[in-house]
């Protein structure tokens, strides 16, 4: 999302990003997928026709940027028809794959229907560790992926997911990207929401490993300027500022899940309280401008201490109202990321117990892949 | 100095369109945005590939009244060459 300008303070920004998951299948089990545990429960997916509705709703509220995701969006049959029709309503569609799906006649007819990216996700630099993170045999199929997106014209966009497996892989993974000719590299954080979550115990890097992380891409962000645009956030779990989740509820994003919710972020489902509106019952316009989900954290008038009176506070917004959640038991509290929470010290703590795990090797929960047996068995 | 012979052309990489909804010219690229100022606008919308920067200028200039709006183009052509959006021929 970088690069969108923003402004949150006057009337009613347009939903700029539209994020549509188009199915919560995928060949894949990352145990990092920022999809609900709850998978499983969710068999309904919106049909073509519905999808295409959404689309052209959503482009008349001034929505610019669309992503097609998932689980993997590959699996969608009627992907082609929805990139084209997209396309024509003058979207940047953005495809965010792991490759698994694709051959080099689908790229060719993606390209026809007028996409204008496809971003490939890897989970490692080499085949081993790729392969054992995704449950699957893709690594190979992954680097000729990335290969004929190349050769297809798109700018290409490579993007891993950093986590304690792989963050120490950090200069490989960069060599690979160079290798492979990436336009922009996302070495991507892993936000700790749904499987991730779950799994945190087993993912969460060591500040060690962080700081060295970030010191061989800063290097390269340096050595590649003008060539290879590489993006390098730290978790932030390891600052003291939170991230502005969002850039602010309800003001530039928007996902639609599988099967047709409406949520001001992809982890919102999560949060107690809330209607979870469905494009099935509800236009788009009033889903974002005026149910009562999107107006919930929208602004600066439900905050509470200390974000109320913050200087900060349209800075950051408060930071992630799931992450707050998560580790305060209440969505309107401040970010615990911030050292200005009163509850800050509690997450340094948890961290500290999770690294000093990690460090001594102490296993407290086994890793779970994601796929839709495990979600049964979580449910 | 720039020269003025050369020709823009939009990169690979970028689109270039009018945002009914926001009532300005943006630049698109993978997950990100530029929203362009009115005048920027004008300029990208003169970038076809063939213009060269003098044409342009004279393009601009005859179309405001034959307003001097040679250092305006010039200073945004390097700003959008230097941001990767354009590219120099």
């Amino acid at each position: 999302m970088a690069g969108l300008s923003l402004n949150n303070k006057n009337a009613l920004n347009p939903p700029l990003w539209l994020l549509a998951e188009v199915t919560y299948s995928c060949p894949l089990q990352c145990p990092y997928c920022s999809n609900p545990v709850d998978i499983a429960n969710y068999k309904d997916e919106l049909s073509t026709e519905e999808w295409l509705r959404v689309l052209r709703e959503a482009r008349k509220m001034g929505a610019t940027q669309l992503g097609f995701s998932g689980g993997e969006p590959l699996v969608r049959k009627d992907l082609e028809i929805l990139i084209a029709e997209s396309r024509k309503l003058g979207y940047y569609t953005n495809l965010i794959t792991s490759g698994v799906g694709m051959d080099e006649q689908r790229i060719s007819a993606f390209r026809e229907a007028g996409l204008d990216h496809i971003q490939v996700s890897f989970q490692a630099s080499d085949e081993e560790l790729n392969n054992f993170l995704s449950g699957s045999d893709s690594f190979r199929h992954k680097l000729e992926m990335a290969r004929q997106v190349k050769k297809q014209g798109y700018p290409m966009v490579l993007n891993f997911v950093l986590h304690r497996q792989n963050t120490d892989q950090v200069e490989d993974i960069i060599k690979l990207a160079i290798a492979l000719e990436a336009d922009y590299l996302e070495l991507a954080t892993t936000q700790y929401y749904g499987w991730a979550n779950h799994n945190k115990e087993q993912l969460l890097p060591t500040r060690e490993q962080i700081k060295k992380a970030e010191k061989v891409a800063h290097l390269y962000q340096e050595k590649m300027k003008g060539k290879m645009r590489i993006y390098y956030i730290v978790p932030d779990y390891f600052e003291d500022r939170p991230k502005p989740c969002m850039n602010g509820w309800g003001n530039v994003f928007l996902t639609i899940t599988p099967d047709g919710t409406a949520l001001p972020c992809h982890s919102a489902r999560l949060i107690p309280g809330l209607d979870l509106p469905n494009v099935k019952d509800h236009s788009f316009e009033w889903i974002w401008k005026d149910s009562p989900d999107f107006n919930k954290f929208r602004g600066y008038d439900w905050m509470k201490e200390p974000c109320s009176s913050c200087d900060e506070k349209e800075k950051d917004f408060g930071g992630c109202r799931c992450q707050a959640l998560m580790l305060t038991g209440d969505a309107a509290n401040t970010d615990p990321v911030c050292s200005k929470s009163p509850l800050h010290s509690k997450l340094v703590e948890d961290i500290r117990r999770i690294e000093s795990n990690a460090e001594n090797n102490i296993v407290e929960k086994p890793l779970v892949f994601r796929n839709m047996r495990t979600s049964k068995s979580l449910l | 100095m720039m020269n003025k012979d050369a020709i823009p052309t939009l990169s690979r990489m970028f689109r270039f369109q009018w945002e009914e909804a926001q009532q300005c010219h943006v630049i698109l690229y993978p997950e990100g945005m530029v929203k362009l100022s009115q005048s920027a606008g004008e300029i990208m919308k003169q970038v076809n590939g063939e213009a060269s920067i003098s044409n342009i200028i004279q393009t601009l200039s005859d179309l405001f009244d034959g307003a001097d709006v040679s250092e305006d183009v010039i200073a945004f052509i390097s700003e959008a060459e230097k941001n990767g959006w354009i590219e120099l021929k």
